[in-house]
Order: C-alpha cells, then sequence, then structure tokens
C-alpha cells in the first residue's frame, strides 16, 4: 500500500475519519464491556451520566478537567515543536512542592500576593526541571523521550523522600503527606458554594494566552517552524536551539501550574497521589485536541468527563475503571489514523 | 549489431501509460531492446524517463501496457520479478546502506530469507569474478561509506550483476562522475555488451549518447517524440528533438566586473564524514559577475555554501565582507549582509511544506519590520508581500494562504527567489538553482541571475551541469577534494580542459598561484 | 561489610544475574526493532503486559512454558498493533509507542480485574526452579551466578548469541539491519521493507513481552501493579548504551543489574541505612540518564531509526 496526499480534501474527507474513530472506539469499549458481564448501553448510558448528568457530576468533570488542560497544553506546546516531552508528570510534582512548601506557612503574606508569587515559583521549577533534557538534547543531542520518562521516575522518589522526610505532616498520623496550606495559599472557589476553584479559570486564561502566542507572536511562529522543519529553520537564522529552550520553559512551566491549582486549589496539601497520571494523561489530551491550544479544553473536558464517568459507572455496575483508560489509549491511536486518513488516500498496490 | 528477428527482443515495453493527479508521466510509451544493444533514453528533466523506468523495475504500477522482458509478461509493481527476470536498476540515488560493507550491500536479498547463513567464501569469489569481468574492481569489505561515488557506482552494478542482470538500466549515471571515471563506466558497460547484456542508458547529455548508445528514444512530455538509430543523427538534432525546437540558455553578455563583495582567504573547514571540508580556499566573489563553481558533487561543494550562507565560520582563515572581515557569522548576519541564499533542496532546507506562502515568503526576515514588532506578527503585512512575490514572480497558485506543498518545484523556487531577491540583495548565493525544474522555470530562474549581475550584485552559482555553469558563468572556479582551482575566465577553458581539473589534478600549482 | 566484600559474594552476582535477565529479553527485543529502523516506546507497556498474560496462563493451569509463549505472542499482538501504525501508514512512533504503552498497560489492568475481582493480594504460582548445571554451578563465584539460575535466564543468554548470529550471520539479518541503514536499498533488492520492519517489531515486541513474564513466573510469583516499573524505559537506554549490538546490550544489562543488586546490598550497610531508600530507587534511572549522555557523542545510531519509508517516494 502506498498514501497519497490528497490536494483538496472535501468537508466529508475531513470529518468522516475522526468521527469513524471515536465511534470505533466507543464499539470497542462496548464490547468490553460486554466482557465485564455488563450491558454495553447501561455502561455507555453510566459513563455520559456520571460525566454530565448532574450538576455535581459536571463540576467533578471540571475539577478533573483543569489539570489535564494544563498538562495538555504543557504537551501540546511542546509537541508543536517536535519537542518530546514525556516528563509533564514530574513538572506537575515540581509545581506541587514549590505549593506545599511555600504555602504551609512559610510565607505570611495576603493571598493576593502568595497565589501569584507561587504560582510563578511553581511555573519556575517546572521550567527548571525540563531545561535540563532539553539542554542535553540541544547541546549533546540526547534524546528527550528516555530522559524525560527517567526523570518522572527520579522526581517521584525524590518527592516520596521529603513527603517521609522533611516536608512530613507532623500531624498527618504518619501518612507521607505535607501540612495543609494555610487559607491564604488557597484559590478561591469560583462561585462560592460550588466545588469549582480557580484552578479551572486560570487553565481556561492559560489555553488563551498560549493559542495566542503559538498564532500570533515571533516565538510562537518560530516554535512551529522549528517544528515542522527543522533544517529549513535553521537555514533560515531562526535559533532553532533557543527556541526549544524557550519551548522547554513554557512547557514545562505550563504542566507545573496543573500541580500548583491541584494543591492550591483542589486538595489543599501534597501526598504521592496527587496525580494519577496527569501528565501522561496530558499526551492524550493535546493529541486528541491536534496540538491546537483552544482545542485542548475541549479535549480535557472529554477526557475527565471519560474518566469521571467511568468511574461512576464502575460504583455502580462493577466494571473496572481500567475501561476509561482503554477506551483513551483507543481514541489516541485511531484518532492518529484518522487525521493520516483526512490527509491522505491509501493506495493498494 | 542488433538484429532484427524477434528472438532477440529482450524487453518490450508495450503502450504504457502512468499518471500522477493531473500529470501524465508516460503517455502510450513502446519501446523494445535487444540482445547486445544500448538504447539511450533521452529526454528533459520532466519528460517521464525515470517514471518509465520505475515502471519496469516495478516501483510503480502503470495504468495501462505491459512490460514483457525475454518474451514473458512481468507482472505489475513488483520489483522482485524484475530482478528474477534479470533486469537490474542502477539508480541516479544510490540505494546503499553506507554503514555496511560492499559485499553485505551486493548479498542483502539475494538469498532466501529463510537460509540460515551466508557463504561469504562463495559471495568473495563471485565478487572477485565479476570485478575481473567487467572492469569493476572495489574491496568487498570495505565499508561503502569509505567510498568514492564512483566506487559507490560499481557497487551499484555489481549488485544487478551479482544477480545474473541480463539487462541494465542505467538512471543518469554520468551525473555523479568525474570525465575520467564516466570513460571507465563506458568501458565496463562495452564490456558487458560484449558479452551479451542489453542497456538502457538514461541521460540528457548529448554527447556521451552519442558516443555509446546504437539507438535513442527520446522522450517528450511523457510520449516517445523519436526513435532512430544514433548514427543517423547529429547532437544538434537531438538537442532539438529533445526540447521541440526552443533555446535552452539564454545568451549571457559578459558581465561588468566591479569591487570585491565577498572574499574567502585561506578558508579551510573540518571533514564531515565523507564529504572534504574546504582546504586553505580562496575565492573573491565580485560585483557584477557570475562566478561558477564547477566540480562533481560531494567534493566540498557544500561546505562552501553552507559558509557564504552563514551556516558554518571558516575553522582557518577568514571570510570577508566588502573586504572587512567577519566575525559574527550566522545565517542572519548572512542575511542582513545582503546575502540572497537559494538553497540546495528547496524541499527539505528551503521551505516548510506544511507552512502557507506568507509563512515561508517571510522565514528569513519574520523578526524584522513589517512583518513583527515587539514579538508580535504582523500576518497582513506577511500576506501582502507573499501577494506582492506572487505577482511579480509569477508564482502560479491559488493564493498567499496555499500550503506550498501543493507546489511544483518551479514555483516553490520561485517564491524563494521572490523571497530573498526583494531586497535588491548584493551578494547571491544559487545552489544548483535550476535543478529538476522544467525548461521554463529554468530559463525563469537564470534569467533572474542574469538581471541581478547586471544590476551590479555578485552571483555565486554552484551547479554540476558544466552546460549551465559555462552558459552563465563570467569566472569560473572548479571544485575538487575541497581544494580550489584558480579563476578561469569565460570562453578559455573547454568541457574537457575543466573535466581535468574536475578529477582533481592541478591544484598544487593552482594554489601556489591563488596566494 | 565495604563494597569489595560485596562484589566478592556469589550471592551479589546471582542476584545482579537475575536482576538482568529481564533486561536482557527487553532489551534484545528494543535493538531488533531499532535496528529495523522502528523506535519501540510500546516496550514498557507490553511488560507489563507480558508479565500478566504468562502468569495468567500459568495461573490458569497451563505449564510454565507454555505460560512464556503465551507472553511471547501477546508481546507479538501489541506488536503488530505498534507496527502496523508506525511502518505501513508512518505514524510517528513517539506517539504510537506511547499509546501502544497506554493500551497495553490499561488493557492488563482490565483484564487482571476482570479475572480477578475479589482479591486484594493476588494468588501466586510455582514459578521457574533454578537449575543447577553439573561441574559448572560449582566453579567458585562465577558457578552459582551464571550456572545456577532459572531456565528462562538461561534462555536470555541463549538468546543473545541467537539474535547476534541472526543479525550478523543471516540473510535475514543482513535484511534487518539495511532496513534499519536505508531501507530505499532493501527495496531496490527486492525485499518488502514493510514486511521486515513489521517482522522486526512483532519479534521484537514478543521478546519485550517474555522480559515481562521473567518477572511474573521466574523472578517473583504473582503479578501485581506497577511491577515493571520503568524497566522498559531503561532498556531503551540500554540499547543505546551497548550501540545497538547485542553483545555489549548484554553486557550494559549485567553492569547495569549489578549496580542495582549493590545499591539493595548498600542500603543494608550501616551507612547505607542512614540515606533514604528512595536515594538507592533513584540510582537505576540517574545511571540511566548517565549511560545515554556519555553515549550520545558516539553512539553509532542505525541511519534510518524512525524514518518512515514510503514505496514510490523518493
Amino acid at each position: 500500500m502506498r498514501l497519497e496526499p490528497i490536494a483538496n480534501p472535501s468537508l466529508a474527507r475531513t470529518l468522516a475519519p475522526p468521527a469513524l474513530a471515536l465511534t470505533a472506539t466507543v464499539v470497542i469499549a462496548s464490547l468490553l464491556a460486554m466482557l465485564a458481564g455488563a450491558n454495553p448501553f447501561s455502561v455507555l448510558g453510566l459513563i455520559l451520566k456520571g460525566a454530565f448528568g448532574s450538576k455535581f457530576a459536571v463540576l467533578e468533570t471540571l475539577n478533573r478537567a483543569t489539570p489535564l488542560i494544563f498538562t495538555g497544553l504543557a504537551i501540546a506546546v511542546a509537541f508543536r515543536a517536535r519537542l518530546w516531552n514525556i516528563g509533564a508528570e514530574a513538572q506537575l510534582y515540581a509545581g506541587a512542592l514549590v505549593v506545599a512548601v511555600l504555602g504551609a506557612g512559610i510565607l505570611d503574606w495576603p493571598a493576593i500576593l502568595l497565589l501569584p508569587t507561587m504560582a510563578i515559583l511553581a511555573m519556575i521549577a517546572g521550567a527548571i526541571l525540563l531545561l535540563i533534557p532539553a539542554l542535553l538534547k540541544v547541546r549533546l543531542g540526547v534524546d528527550e523521550v528516555v530522559t524525560t520518562l527517567l526523570i518522572n521516575f527520579i522526581f517521584l522518589l525524590f518527592v516520596s523522600m521529603l513527603l517521609e522526610g522533611v516536608l512530613k505532616d507532623p500531624m498527618g498520623m504518619g501518612w507521607p503527606k505535607s501540612p495543609r496550606l494555610i487559607p491564604e495559599a488557597r484559590l478561591p472557589r469560583i462561585v462560592q458554594g460550588l466545588r469549582l476553584h480557580w484552578g479551572f479559570g486560570l487553565a481556561l486564561i492559560a489555553a488563551l494566552i498560549v493559542w495566542v502566542i503559538s498564532a500570533r507572536t515571533t516565538l510562537g511562529y518560530e516554535m512551529r517552524a522549528v517544528g515542522l522543519n527543522r533544517n529549513a529553520a535553521e537555514f533560515a537564522g531562526i535559533p532553532v536551539g533557543r527556541v526549544l529552550i524557550k519551548t522547554a520553559l513554557l512547557s514545562g512551566g505550563l504542566a507545573a501550574l496543573a500541580g500548583f491549582s491541584e494543591v492550591a486549589g483542589l486538595k489543599g496539601n501534597l501526598t504521592l497521589d496527587l496525580s494519577p497520571g496527569f501528565g501522561y494523561t496530558g499526551i492524550i489530551v493535546a493529541m486528541l485536541a491536534l496540538l491546537n491550544p483552544l482545542g485542548v479544553i475541549a479535549a480535557a473536558l472529554f477526557v475527565a468527563g471519560i474518566f469521571v464517568g467511568a468511574d461512576s459507572m464502575s460504583r455502580a455496575v462493577g466494571v473496572p475503571t481500567y475501561l476509561a483508560d482503554i477506551m483513551l489509549a483507543t481514541a489516541l491511536l485511531l484518532m492518529v489514523v484518522a487525521i493520516l486518513l483526512t490527509r491522505f488516500r491509501v493506495i493498494r498496490e | 549489431m542488433p538484429d532484427d528477428t524477434e528472438a532477440q527482443v529482450v524487453l518490450r515495453l508495450d503502450r504504457i501509460t502512468k499518471t500522477f493527479g493531473a500529470l501524465t508521466a508516460n503517455d502510450s510509451v513502446s519501446l523494445t531492446l535487444q540482445k547486445g544493444e544500448v538504447i539511450a533514453l533521452l529526454g528533459e528533466n520532466g519528460a517521464g524517463k525515470t517514471t518509465l523506468m520505475n515502471i519496469l523495475f516495478g516501483q510503480y504500477t502503470a495504468d495501462s501496457g505491459r512490460v514483457e522482458v525475454m518474451g514473458a509478461a512481468l507482472p505489475p509493481g513488483n520489483p522482485r520479478a524484475a530482478l528474477e527476470a534479470g533486469v537490474g536498476m542502477v539508480h541516479q540515488h544510490f540505494t546503499l546502506a553506507e554503514n555496511m560493507t560492499v559485499l553485505e550491500n551486493v548479498t542483502l536479498g539475494t538469498h532466501s530469507l529463510c537460509a540460515l547463513g551466508l557463504d561469504r567464501a562463495a559471495a568473495h569469489a563471485r565478487l572477485a569474478q565479476l570485478a575481473g569481468d567487467f572492469g569493476l574492481s572495489v574491496d568487498p569489505d570495505a565499508r561503502v561509506g569509505a567510498l568514492t561515488v564512483g566506487e559507490r557506482q560499481r557497487v551499484e552494478i555489481l549488485k544487478a550483476l551479482y544477480r545474473d542482470a541480463r539487462i541494465l538500466i542505467l538512471d543518469e549515471p554520468t551525473a555523479v562522475l568525474t570525465p575520467q571515471e564516466t570513460t571507465d563506466l563506458f568501458d565496463t558497460l562495452r564490456k558487458a555488451v560484449a558479452l551479451g547484456l542489453s542497456i538502457i542508458f538514461i541521460s540528457h547529455k548529448l554527447h556521451e549518447v552519442m558516443t555509446i548508445s546504437d539507438r535513442v528514444v527520446i522522450l517528450r512530455h511523457g510520449k516517445v517524440v523519436h526513435e532512430g538509430a544514433t548514427s543517423g543523427t547529429d547532437r544538434r538534432d537531438l538537442a532539438d528533438r529533445m526540447v521541440g525546437g526552443r533555446v535552452t540558455v539564454p545568451k549571457a553578455a559578459p558581465g561588468i566586473p566591479g569591487a570585491p563583495l565577498l572574499s574567502l582567504r585561506d578558508v579551510s573547514t573540518p571533514d564531515r564524514g565523507n564529504a572534504p571540508g574546504l582546504k586553505a580556499l580562496n575565492l573573491t566573489l565580485s560585483a557584477g559577475q557570475i562566478t561558477g563553481l564547477a566540480g562533481v558533487s560531494g567534493n566540498g561543494q557544500a561546505a562552501l555554501a553552507d559558509l557564504v550562507g552563514g551556516m558554518i565560520r571558516p575553522a582557518v582563515g577568514a571570510l570577508a565582507l566588502n573586504d572587512a572581515e567577519v566575525l559574527h557569522w550566522t545565517p542572519r548576519a548572512a542575511i542582513h549582509a545582503g546575502i540572497a541564499r537559494i538553497p540546495e533542496d528547496r524541499h527539505k532546507t528551503g521551505t516548510i511544506a506544511d507552512f502557507d506562502l506568507s509563512e515561508n515568503a517571510i522565514l528569513e526576515t519574520y523578526r524584522d519590520a513589517p512583518f513583527s514588532r515587539h514579538g508580535w506578527m504582523n500576518w497582513r503585512a506577511a500576506r501582502d508581500f507573499a501577494a506582492r512575490i506572487i505577482t511579480s514572480y509569477d508564482v502560479r497558485c491559488p493564493g498567499p494562504a496555499t500550503r506550498i506543498r501543493l507546489l511544483s518545484g518551479g514555483n516553490m523556487q520561485k517564491l524563494i527567489l521572490g523571497r530573498v531577491m526583494e531586497g535588491a540583495p548584493q551578494i547571491i548565493l544559487a545552489n544548483q538553482p535550476v535543478r529538476g525544474l522544467d525548461i521554463g522555470a529554468v530559463n525563469y530562474v537564470h534569467s533572474q541571475l542574469l538581471a541581478a549581475r547586471d544590476r551590479g550584485a555578485a552571483v555565486l552559482l554552484i551547479s554540476e551541469d558544466l552546460d549551465e555553469i559555462m552558459a552563465l558563468s563570467d569566472v569560473i572556479h572548479v571544485i575538487s577534494e575541497g581544494r580550489l582551482s584558480p579563476p578561469f575566465a569565460r570562453g578559455t577553458m573547454s568541457p574537457a580542459d575543466l573535466g581535468v581539473w574536475m578529477t582533481g589534478e592541478g591544484y598544487d600549482e593552482g594554489a601556489a598561484h591563488a596566494s | 561489610m565495604d563494597i569489595f566484600d560485596i562484589l566478592m559474594t556469589a550471592s551479589f552476582w546471582t542476584a545482579a544475574i537475575r536482576i538482568a535477565s529481564p533486561l536482557i529479553f527487553a532489551t534484545l527485543g528494543e535493538l531488533i526493532c531499532e535496528r529495523a529502523g522502528v523506535l519501540n516506546l510500546g516496550i514498557e507497556g507490553i511488560m507489563v503486559a507480558g508479565a500478566f498474560a504468562g502468569w495468567m496462563a500459568v495461573y490458569s493451569g497451563l505449564g510454565l512454558w507454555p505460560g512464556v509463549l503465551v507472553a511471547f505472542l501477546v508481546g507479538m499482538g501489541f506488536g503488530l498493533i505498534h507496527s502496523v501504525l508506525t511502518v505501513p501508514f508512518g505514524l510517528s512512533q513517539h506517539v504510537i509507542g506511547l499509546g501502544v504503552t497506554l493500551l497495553a498497560t490499561s488493557s492488563t489492568y482490565y483484564a487482571y480485574r476482570l479475572a480477578l475481582p475479589e482479591v486484594t493480594s493476588p494468588p501466586s504460582i510455582m514459578p521457574f526452579q533454578p537449575l543447577k548445571i553439573p561441574f559448572l554451578s560449582d566453579i567458585p563465584l562465577v558457578g552459582p551466578a551464571l550456572f545456577a539460575q532459572t531456565p528462562l535466564t538461561y534462555l536470555a543468554f541463549i538468546m543473545v548469541a541467537v539474535v547476534a548470529i541472526i543479525l550478523y550471520r543471516t540473510p535475514l539479518g543482513l535484511a534487518v539491519r539495511a532496513s534499519g541503514e536505508n531501507p530505499a536499498a532493501v527495496a531496490a533488492q527486492g525485499l518488502s521493507v514493510t514486511a521486515i520492519r513489521m517482522g522486526a517489531v512483532m519479534i521484537g515486541s514478543g521478546l519485550m513481552a517474555v522480559g515481562g513474564a521473567f518477572l511474573t513466573l521466574s523472578a517473583f510469583n504473582s503479578f501485581f501493579f506497577e511491577m515493571v516499573n520503568g524497566r522498559g524505559w531503561i532498556c531503551i537506554a540500554l540499547v543505546v548504551f551497548g550501540a545497538w549490538k547485542p553483545g555489549k546490550a548484554l553486557l550494559g544489562a549485567i553492569l547495569f543489574a549489578a549496580f542495582d543488586a549493590a545499591q539493595i546490598r548498600i542500603q543494608q550497610t550501616p551507612i547505607g541505612a542512614d540515606i533514604p531508600y528512595q536515594v538507592f530507587l533513584m540510582l537505576p534511572y540517574f545511571l540511566s540518564i548517565l549511560a545515554l549522555v556519555v553515549m550520545s557523542r558516539r553512539a553509532e545510531v542505525p541511519a534510518a531509526l524512525m524514518v518512515p519509508f514510503n514505496k514510490g517516494e523518493r
């Protein structure tokens, strides 16, 4: 077989493959639900209901989407420039660590000063964490996929060490968790009485800013050029190394904001189970969004909805929640093929 | 001598048609090849020669028509069947694995993949035998990456002979050879013919066609426009038939040389893998002159182009602009110094395929006003700029928002030309500016270079096509192994004279003269 | 006990070889994929799937060797998914690899929960037992380390030789290496790059899965989550460290495992007890990064690694 580019794809050609990919994902999930002995229709219904069926469900989904928007943006930014940042998980914890250290009373500042300070320092921490593999890549040509992956393991062990050592909450009854944040270090709720904090608002603003950077600034232009054709970018005088470093700083900072928002907004302290893999799921979010910053919002809501819905479905009918992860992995793989098929036609020979 | 009896026909192409989208690459092409015959397949770039051979070799499938080898039909789209039927192809771009040995490259795919071992001794012996029979000596255990271009071509031919090829197809085999290597290749081909092989020789170099072939077939726009014995024709006649009676090269009046704009003084650069760096090279580009750089590819042209284009700095020696030495030297510095750079590979380095025309148009100048201010892009200015190039350089496209991937090579090159020429550059680096373009685009690019020279620009024209160099240049240098010949004024050297320099002779005295 | 004492104990080297075994399988698997030109980031998930599949097969009543075979076949299945998407479709090997890891991991956990819904601690099986080779296992130090291991460890060492011989001494290996160096050369000789690359990825993925199965069938006796714990990523570093050569990769795996075995023992020394255990656990990952940095300068990367090949495109 051979792939032939389509010069001017029709509307049907653009929409049909992604629609088919999503349909196939749902069909596969249904089959797996049947394997578990459940009625596939009720399982899908329960997932939908669990994700968007009530005010509580929607708020839960929005809360879950918040860190995914940040990590999704982090990865979209990096992948656009072909910087393979698989280390968003560690960068998230770097941001969370900064908040857990500074927000627990060391800085006795009013919220209006404390929150931005923590956010900025969190971003710097995340940025530094990605700066190391980015420098290794730019200076020495070390593949960043493996280094960022390995740093995830190292950094989680580091956090674990701190949580069992200096950062351990004396009131924590022996659990490895950090002390609770002071009220000034907590992100307020968007609407009083509703369990949705300003982290979500910040995520939306971040998506907008990233979109503006990508579409309207020279840095965005450089990042796209470097990602699409590094040779040509180099030849045209775009400082490829510097652009990659800037991209890394932005990406690491965005991922760290996920940690900031989870600790300061949702949890109030740092534990080792702060993130159930938001950093990795961010890859799915970014890919489903076709690396578009505004698309990340929609993709994060979709992914969060599946997770939240699957949790509630699992409680109701006993199908393992891992169904959600399978659905997302399947959606990712099929969507990548679908996107290819919107631009190429397969010729059999 | 070819015989007319059917029994002697080894290959028959019957009404082959192949289209790519709207383009008809082959239009009902028929051709027969006799035993012991050399056919020259002649045609311009884009005439359909390579497509036809790829169909014969099973790499493309024809829309209609059939291929017969030794009287048996060849299944379409199956290179393996073509190989087994005795068709061997020497591609224009070698298909060799550089990190592997000659023997490995030659034996690749010649044994069943299920076989448990490789009989190296037998393979060695067979290779030695072939090397003797055909005059193709090469060390079987050498890593291909360490071989010269000429040696690599011998490996390609050995690959085909090792498989008992009865029909050899050579796609522009001399494009990468020195005149002397070409002579050796022709000796090999004559030996092959004497041993009963048949050859299709693809070229657009007329004197070679006249030398080696028995019969000439000319393709134009995918159709056979001429077929006949070589002895019944001459170069002028073939040229007319090939281009359809057009004048191929613009008549260039000599330029009026002015002040030196860019000079390299005793510049050396490190070798890069197989390609030599520059060796104590001196070169001056003067205003109002086209300086042609001739040479076999891979002799340091890339390093020189990178140096002038700002991609690398001299490791030793100095680069001077207007007689002032330049210390900070980057692509951006080169652009700001008013150097227009037309890169060798417009797909890989000249453009970004998934960017639209406006984004590609500002690739080198995006950081300058009016395209950006304080880090913000001004897309309207970029679109206007692209639109201006589209009109003044006749880029055929739906508009500035078209992705450049959808443009033909010629139109892509016109956009690049427009991008670099808009600022009336003082120095122009044209690296293989017309490679792969159709004749109309070639003429257009050449006339633009001449116009720039006439308004006082210094042009460095790098090309492997000696005809192009001789037609346009006011001064010619030859490069070999990273060394530069002295300058030769227009008209003082014949192609054969330049050929001697291309083989690497005469440089020691030349270096003494130059400094 | 100082470092030297640790290095001179037979139990240390026995442990090192045991720790190295799964890494050897998986590193060979990745090496085959990369030699054919495909980076397989599915390795981590495929190891998880192999660990579970092999164990589940034995737990359901199959023998140990059939269990290994099941793991191999499951690995090949994920290899098929990976290779269809990356070879004929030429999709990003980074994205597809990570997608396959996610898919393999999540479907393994799903299957585990389906198979054993109620249990809190996983049931155990009777794993491979050490098989002493007469006379050889009596050699001091080397004997117990190399000749008193489980049959699966012996298989790992045999596989190194088999893979090396196939790669360097057979037409098949020649074709695989050429696919990773210049696929156009392979196509020009009438071979199918697609078939060779897909085959290599499938076989390689099978070996990765056997590496995972070593954990459940030989090193331990049951399956638990997080058991692979980044070993797959470490194997990718080991391939680079081994300069894409089976022998050197074996050496790298043993060196790495020896380091790992040593840190476990140093943890138990008086000095080691004062250092947080996490520091020791971090070391293998640090070591891997270090290996990548050191080797980056002189790595002989297959020239066409991660370069998709499309027929009829030049």
